[in-house]
């Protein structure tokens, strides 16, 4: 039977959802309403009787205490009053995680598991109340409460609500009784008809690739083998879209693995790189790796899901970032949901598995008070801020992984793709089974096991819509929906697994679903025979190839040992983890998939994963030049300040950072906000993975978009100062510090949509040079990366591409997290220092931007003065001699003083003269220069010498004091009083703006 | 049994499991086991072989349905597989033979809503308060202050007074089902925990002092006997002084506070039921 369960809070409980809401349609998108109450809704599709259906309603499905519940309009029942309903539901298919839930306790009441047929489907009804036209409805309901990708949405008036009894029951069921089948796809063709079957099928394919393919199927070895298999030289579908996901820039990285041409048009100079990848990451690393010799910490780097190293000789450390940003534009929830779910599958499918132990994120969007016109097919960036945060609570809250560190970066160039970087940090012991846990081999024989979620349509061509700017095409499959407590049930038990040692290799299931993990996962026998018939499925009509290729979230792919299959199935069963054979490795040297026992892919796994020649790539640089910033001769500092300290990119994130668990699993030791009023800026969190060690991990990172505009070489090196000196504020190790390259670029191939495409990928080679350059000057290894290329979006003639921009994320290690500093001024009388010379440098800084220029003096950095610096810097902290530190990054010197200033409640006097710097003589660009590697650091008068005598030929000056009264006041270059403003002015100027 | 047996439930979205054992080990536990309840329900472990069991905060079945409502029901429904005996006999039977259970944030949430808590008249199966949305309706971390009420009948919080723990929560505003039981819990002393304005130390209702909109400023609240307690704060998240947002900035014990909350169950067990 069909039933609709309505459950709502009582009448006299106030309904904060509703009131939320009603603020947000209100304040977001200008309507004048009055209220808004919510009710929510659970339809059940299930062969249970009236009494049955009456239980659940009064039982798992409402709270006899705060809610009311009926089976008819509960809104009728109340006499409720308004002048609109909207109610939202998902369309069939779509990921719910609350309907899985109440049909499982559905399922536990009744004493049977639910069939395939049944299902609980939640949606919600907002009940509004306003004198608004039913045209209003529609925009509030399309911008404000559905996602139409997703989500529908039924509209009533309260008139049509109680003449036609409320909504009518609909189940947002799959109904799709196809048959399967497997296309045979002729590629004997006609280029034009190659490329076109590449592009109405989103495969990604260049024309290369398509005939590259044809070339391979006709060949007469090849052809004699795929007759006996029952195939042809026309390609399986299951083939080709292996081949399209396998070979996407997603998956391939062929820009980073290619080769390069590149050309500088200001020197005439020319060179050919050969793989950017190896040049500028691999080799560096590997050049690090010899010089530490045995003391070489680094175990797997660039070989599995996440980079590890030996945290101490007990436990190994893994890290990975990841991005999410296409499915982040199009349902920012659902997208950013997935990223960090998505990313927790790294650590965990690292080694033989790593318990996942802290989360980072990073974030970057258009305004969230973007009021031009929005393109086609776009979100309000507001909404997808929203939207990602939310899920990004949701996935990382639920999964009980602190959110330890992250930051929002704006620029409306990330209007077109928002980028969401997602990281997670996992910790295993470095011996499992007596084996190094970094280590994992599968073995001819081994059986393939899929474990966790079913398969659905979700994130169908995930991996090649990703290697595509977004456009009007992009297909609504890509988008995914993680469900953390699957995933969660699945680890619990899959940890328990490890440690019996009941398999012998594991794998996620991201991006390409199957046919990349059992792939992968392959490649250590040289083949496989999979069933894609097996697989669990979330409803019927799926195709062979769409199963193969599914990212449906929360499996991993396991290689079992044949003995211990029984042991292990056994114990998912015990522990609620659905657990699925699918095949076996081999050592057949063929990929291999049947369905219903006929074949329906045969390739060469050296075919699919080694011959595909490198793309050839032309790189040209020439160094762009802007305006200078026209600066008024004596601005008003103060005001100056606090329009810096309010800006997006400086204020206070405290409401995004509240809303993540910052603290769950015990191990906080410098927390996100930090200082007397638990509200200041951390620069770096320090966590304790073993609660009853005092040993520390610090986990930080730097990002700086904007350099990009004028030369991606200073981009990535201060992206690099950034992450490390944040590493060194908190008392990092410079010792045992490693590094994560994410790239997220436009696409940087020439071609008629991108005709700077030779300036872009030049972008590209020179970040990676200043990459690598600086790894190896800070002897700081990149461990693990990721790229993507395609962060641009075009619909008709509109192009939005992004800033180039580089995330590169640390974590060090810290002997003693006792001997931690943070940021905040302890005291009164403490001395002021800054360490670092203060150069002209506003090139593309903060201070430019709220001049309206861009400028060409861009940050630098100078390793030569910097490493000994922060090399000083671990040795004074270490002696414990610094009170607090804090770095000058975006706004410089003066923004990092006044923050050091309000999070202690401190005052401070300052003066500038004392400053060292090198070709600045005007307060105020001492002040906002954004000169890379420096610090403002207070030191009890205590330790003044023995500090000095640390930091001694380091570029350090005694700049001030900490003052009892709560002001900053500044002495200028020419003796006057350049900023004298209350600390609470500055602090409210900095939290006020995502006040949220 | 001379041994104090503590047991960590875990599994389902729960998500503090480690914290709070080691929180037990350092209040003095001698042996602790962090039990997955498909192990419970598998008769691997019995509630029957522990005197204090801990539920830790989490996303029980991701708080789908409300804040451990679908968990309350999982354990509600659940049978122990060998014996065929309802799990919920387990929790009665531990419950009548004296012995200890804590339940942190979702611990609390799941306690309430299967009933164990208030426990008036030793009825431990129906629901006569909830946990609801924060007034905000928003999740956040955030630290508080709290202050102990001395003559409530909590015996985990015997000996203490002004307590400072973070909250991380979006479901913790308590509310009863009806004036009378509201009443009945004041009345009892039940309301172990409360809320306070850190600067005038009194009961709250004003965010973000109070983070939810509790009324009364309640945190936590115990059952007659003292010996069931749920609160929304973590005590097993200050367990050194690392642990404190300004351990950097303050002269602090080494000692976290919530470690007396964990030692004054063990010592009431080692007191009564060794």
């Amino acid at each position: 039977m069909l039933a609709r369960i309505q459950v709502g809070l009582k009448p006299a409980f106030r309904d904060s959802f509703g009131v939320t809401t009603c603020a947000r349609i209100k304040n977001d998108l200008g309507f004048k309403i009055d209220s808004v109450r919510t009710i929510k809704i659970f339809t059940v599709d299930a062969d249970i009787s009236d009494a049955q259906v009456q239980e659940a309603a009064q039982g798992p499905f409402s709270d006899p205490v705060t809610q009311d519940y009926s089976l008819t309009p509960l809104a009728l029942e109340w006499n409720l009053e308004f002048d609109w309903l909207i109610e939202v539901g998902f369309r069939p298919g779509v990921t719910d995680n609350e309907g899985r839930t109440a049909a499982a306790t559905l399922g536990l009441m009744l004493g049977r598991k639910l069939d395939d047929a049944e299902g609980v489907y939640t949606s919600t009804q907002f009940f509004i109340t306003g004198n608004l036209s039913r045209a209003d409805m529609e925009t509030i309901a399309r911008k404000g409460l559905a996602n139409e990708l997703i989500q529908r949405f039924t509209i009533m008036s309260r008139d049509e609500f109680s003449t036609s009894g409320g909504v009518k029951p609909y189940a947002a069921k799959v109904v799709d009784n196809s048959e399967a089948r497997v296309a045979q796809i002729d590629l004997n063709v006609a280029d034009e008809e190659l490329v076109r079957i590449s592009k109405e099928g989103i495969l990604a394919l260049t024309l290369e690739e398509m005939i590259f393919i044809r070339e391979y199927l006709g060949r007469p070895d090849i052809l004699e083998q795929r007759r006996k298999m029952g195939l042809s030289e026309k390609a399986a579908d299951v083939e080709l879209e292996a081949l399209a996901q396998t070979w996407s820039e997603h998956c391939k990285h062929k820009i980073f693995a290619g080769n390069i041409d590149y050309e500088d048009l200001d020197t005439g100079k020319k060179e050919r790189i050969i793989s950017l990848f190896d040049s500028y990451i691999r080799t560096p690393t590997a050049e690090i790796r010899e010089s530490m010799g045995k003391d070489d910490w680094c175990l797997s780097v660039f070989k599995d899901n996440a980079g590890v190293i030996d945290f101490n000789n007990e436990w190994n450390v893994v890290f990975k970032v990841e991005t999410h940003n296409s499915p982040s534009a199009l349902d920012p929830y659902g997208g950013a949901l997935t990223g960090i779910v998505g990313v927790n599958r790294d650590p965990f499918g690292t080694g033989m598995g790593a318990k996942l132990m802290c989360n980072t994120n990073m974030f970057c969007f258009a305004t969230p008070f973007y009021d031009k016109e929005i393109p086609a097919r776009l979100l309000h960036p507001k909404r997808i801020f929203e939207g990602v945060r939310t899920g990004v609570e949701h996935g990382g809250n639920k999964s009980g992984i602190p959110t330890v560190n992250g930051s929002l970066y704006f620029d409306d160039r990330f209007a077109g793709k928002p980028l969401v970087f997602c990281g997670t940090v996992g910790i295993m012991p470095s011996l499992v089974g007596g084996k190094p846990s970094e280590d994992k081999n599968a073995l001819p024989g081994d059986i393939i096991v899929m474990t966790g979620g079913r398969i659905g349509k979700d994130g169908i061509h995930g991996a090649t819509f990703s290697s595509e700017e977004l456009n009007e095409d992009s297909p609504a499959t890509a988008v995914q929906i993680g469900d953390p407590i699957t995933q969660k049930k699945m680890f619990d038990c899959l940890l328990k697994a490890r440690d019996l040692g009941l398999y012998r290799c594991i794998t996620d299931n991201g991006a390409g679903g199957l046919s990349s993990s059992v792939g992968e996962m392959g490649e250590f026998t040289n083949g496989f025979e999979l069933h894609l018939d097996r697989c669990p499925l979330k409803y019927t009509g799926l195709q062979p190839w769409e199963i193969f290729l599914s990212e449906a979230q929360e499996r991993m792919t396991l290689a079992i040992q044949p003995e211990k299959l029984e042991e292990f199935m056994a114990l998912c069963a015990k522990m609620d983890t659905e657990a699925t054979v699918l095949g076996t490795f081999t050592d057949t040297g063929k990929f291999h998939c049947l369905y219903d026992g006929k074949t329906v892919a045969y390739l060469d796994m050296d075919f699919v994963y080694k011959a595909l020649p490198p793309m050839e790539m032309v790189a040209k640089w020439q160094q762009p030049v802007f305006a200078e910033p026209a600066f008024a001769d004596e601005p008003d500092l103060n005001d100056e300040l606090a329009k810096l300290l309010g800006s997006l990119n400086i204020c206070s994130k405290e409401y995004v950072v509240r809303q993540y668990d910052h603290e769950v699993q015990g191990g906080s030791v410098v927390k996100p906000l930090t200082g007397v009023a638990n509200d200041g800026p951390s620069d770096a969190a320090v966590i304790r993975p073993i609660l009853d060690s005092f040993e520390g991990l610090v986990v930080s990172h730097g990002v700086c978009p904007r350099y990009s505009d004028i030369d991606t070489y200073h981009m990535a090196a201060c992206a690099v100062d950034e992450a490390v000196r944040n590493a060194v504020c908190v008392g990092g190790s410079m010792e045992l510090m490693a590094g994560l390259d994410n790239f997220c670029w436009c696409d940087p191939i020439q071609s008629e949509k991108t005709p700077d495409g030779h300036y872009k990928l030049a972008q590209l080679v020179r970040a990676n040079r200043s990459l690598a350059h600086y790894a190896k000057a800070y002897g700081v290894p990149c461990i693990s990366g990721k790229d993507s290329m395609k962060n641009d979006y075009m619909v008709g003639d509109t192009k939005i591409s992004i800033p180039p921009t580089m995330l590169f994320s640390v974590m060090a290690k810290i002997d003693d997290v006792r001997k931690a500093v943070t940021m905040d001024a302890k005291k009164y009388g403490d001395l002021v220092y800054v360490l670092g010379t203060t150069y002209n440098e506003i090139g593309a800084s903060e201070y430019a931007v709220l001049h309206g220029a861009t400028g060409n003096s861009v940050p630098k950095v100078r390793e030569e003065d910097s490493l000994p610096r922060y090399r000083a810097l671990n040795i004074a902290m270490e002696a414990e001699l610094v009170s607090s530190c804090h770095d000058c990054s975006d706004g410089g010197l003066g923004v990092a003083l006044a923050e050091t200033a309000f999070a202690g409640g401190l005052g401070m006097r300052i003066d500038l003269r004392r400053a060292p710097v090198d070709g600045v003589d005007r307060n105020d660009i001492l002040l906002f220069s954004e000169s890379q590697s420096r610090f403002v650091v207070t030191v009890s008068p205590t330790n003044e010498e023995q500090f000095e005598a640390a930091m001694t030929g380091t570029g350090l000056a005694k700049i001030g004091t900490v003052t009892r009264e709560e002001q900053l006041v500044i002495t200028g270059l020419k003796g006057e009083v350049a900023v004298n403003s209350s600390l609470a002015e500055l602090k409210a100027a900095w939290q006020a703006t995502l006040n949220f | 049994m001379s041994k104090v047996k503590v047991i960590v439930l875990t599994g389902y979205g729960t998500n503090c499991e480690t914290e709070m054992a080691h929180a037990c080990k350092l209040g003095g536990a001698d042996q602790i086991d962090i039990v997955h309840v498909s192990e419970l329900l598998h008769g691997e472990y019995s509630l029957d072989d522990y005197h204090f069991l801990n539920l830790p905060g989490g996303f029980l079945d991701g708080d789908d349905l409300g804040a451990g409502q679908a968990g309350a029901f999982r354990f509600r429904y659940a049978t122990v597989k060998p014996t065929g005996e309802k799990l919920l006999a387990q929790f009665l039977r531990f419950i009548d033979a004296g012995k200890l259970i804590l339940g942190v944030c979702n611990g609390f949430q799941l306690m309430v809503k299967m009933g164990l808590l208030p426990g008036f008249d030793n009825c431990h199966e129906e629901r006569q308060v909830s946990l609801t949305y924060n007034d905000s309706s928003k999740f956040e971390d955030r630290w508080v202050n709290l202050k102990v009420d001395e003559d409530s009948p909590c015996v985990f919080t015997k000996g203490l007074s002004d307590l400072y723990y973070p909250i991380r929560h979006g479901e913790g505003k308590f509310v009863a089902r009806d004036e009378a039981t509201m009443q009945r819990v004041l009345d009892n002393k039940l309301v172990a925990m409360r809320y306070v304005d850190p600067i005038t130390g009194e009961t709250t209702t004003d965010f973000p002092a109070n983070p939810n909109g509790s009324f009364d400023g309640i945190a936590g609240i115990c059952d007659p006997t003292g010996r069931l307690f749920g609160l929304m704060p973590h005590p097993e998240a200050f367990l050194n002084r690392v642990n404190h947002p300004r351990w950097s900035r303050e002269t602090l014990p080494e000692e976290g506070q919530g470690v007396a909350l964990f030692r004054n169950g063990i010592d009431f067990i080692r007191a009564n039921l060794l």
